[in-house]
């Protein structure tokens, strides 16, 4: 089965393109939700996360704060 | 514990050169950072980087990265060196994560920005309050914001936000704004940009996020309603890890022309170090720099301890 999962991103960060090309390198399909262009994503992304700080990760619920390799494997199962 | 040739630290345009000069060299290496790209990739624009008339920090940051990967260089990324040690011939390296050791060691960790130092900031750190307007100037779209800082940094921040958010507040800290000439012009000329000169930030307030800022001009102390903060005040080298290599009184390290270090078998290159320019060319140039040094100590030296 696999997971559901949404990245809220800014078309600019860095490491918002590290989390995507990592996703992409170990073939995760995921949801991209640029939150500068989208005022409802922003929104959702700071409620969920308390921050304003991008990139943010939902795994199937599990919300993740920037580009955090040991804990994005962990939630998808790779590791 | 096995002994490395090298290990290079950082993978900026330093590092990630080295790295490419050492894959060709054979060396038996690794490098260690906690990202890849460094400061480049934080850049918005880059238009000096020879073949390249205009490329983003982002990209340009990706081609590195595409070339220290073409050679299946060992790399540990997400990792932070903690302590540099050396003993006899052999190098220490510490991580958060393990313990690394080798003959030789580049050190090309970088900068990192400097922190104002004042009341909330890490309470309100990416609640509205931010080292990267490149990164984060999306989310205040519409917003009112304060820069502050008065250099560079601080102007290409404010200029990327004069068009994103409603209005801008740069805070500086002196009599006048520094910086090139070009970009001051920019955003002087802005219609929603205020300039205040003189004046002093001593705290960051909110609830859940930032609502507003309090900072002293002479004589007075004052509040504005924010949104959003930008620190951009400078950098400060990455080098407190690097136990007995010296260093000068802005911290960063001191190398000869030929890169080296005060301990023998430690090199290091671009901003952590004295290098008079701090400038993504020359970072790389230098790293290459650092890892030719290397490869000729590791060659004139018989090590079987």
């Amino acid at each position: 089965m696999s997971k559901s999962v949404k990245v809220y991103s800014t078309s600019t960060c860095p490491w918002c393109i590290r989390v995507k090309q990592f996703l992409r390198d170990n073939n995760i399909e995921f949801q991209n939700l640029d939150v500068s262009g989208d005022q409802m994503a922003a929104e959702e992304m700071m409620a969920k996360s308390g921050q304003m700080g991008v990139p943010v990760i939902d795994i199937d619920g599990e919300i993740i704060v920037g580009f955090d390799q040991a804990r994005i494997k962990t939630a998808l199962g790779l590791a | 514990m096995k002994i490395y040739d090298l290990i290079i630290i950082g993978a900026g345009p330093a590092g990630i050169t080295a790295s490419v000069y050492a894959a060709r060299k054979q060396l038996d290496f690794l490098v260690i950072s906690l990202d890849v790209g460094g400061q480049a990739a934080w850049s918005g624009e880059v238009e000096n980087y020879t073949g390249y008339q205009f490329i983003s920090g982002p990209e340009l940051a990706r081609k590195f990265e595409e070339h220290l990967r073409r050679y299946g260089t060992l790399l540990k990324e997400n990792e932070e060196v903690r302590l540099l040690e050396k003993t006899g011939s052999r190098i220490l390296v510490r991580t958060n994560q393990a313990d690394y050791q080798a003959r030789s060691v580049i050190i090309a960790s970088g900068k990192k920005s400097r922190e104002l130092g004042v009341a909330g900031e890490k309470e309100f750190k990416n609640r509205g309050l931010t080292y990267c307007a490149t990164c984060d100037g999306p989310l205040f779209a519409g917003k009112v914001v304060a820069v502050v800082g008065g250099g560079n940094s601080a102007l290409d921040a404010a200029w990327q936000l004069v068009r994103i958010a409603k209005h801008v507040y740069l805070l500086n800290n002196t009599a006048a704004l520094g910086g090139d000439p070009v970009v001051r012009a920019k955003v002087e000329q802005s219609k929603n940009v205020t300039i205040l000169n003189n004046v002093q930030m001593t705290a960051v307030l909110g609830e859940r996020f930032v609502n507003r800022i309090r900072f002293s001009s002479p004589g007075q102390e004052n509040e504005l309603e924010v949104a959003g903060v930008f620190v951009e005040i400078g950098l400060v080298p990455n080098s407190d890890f690097a136990k007995g290599v010296d260093r000068n009184s802005q911290n960063e390290i001191i190398v000869d022309c030929h890169n080296r270090t005060n301990l023998e078998g430690v090199f290091a290159a671009g901003d952590v170090t004295n290098v008079p320019e701090k400038q993504i060319i020359i970072a790389a140039g230098e790293g290459s720099k650092a890892l030719l040094s290397a490869f000729h100590y590791l060659a004139v030296n018989n090590f079987n301890d």
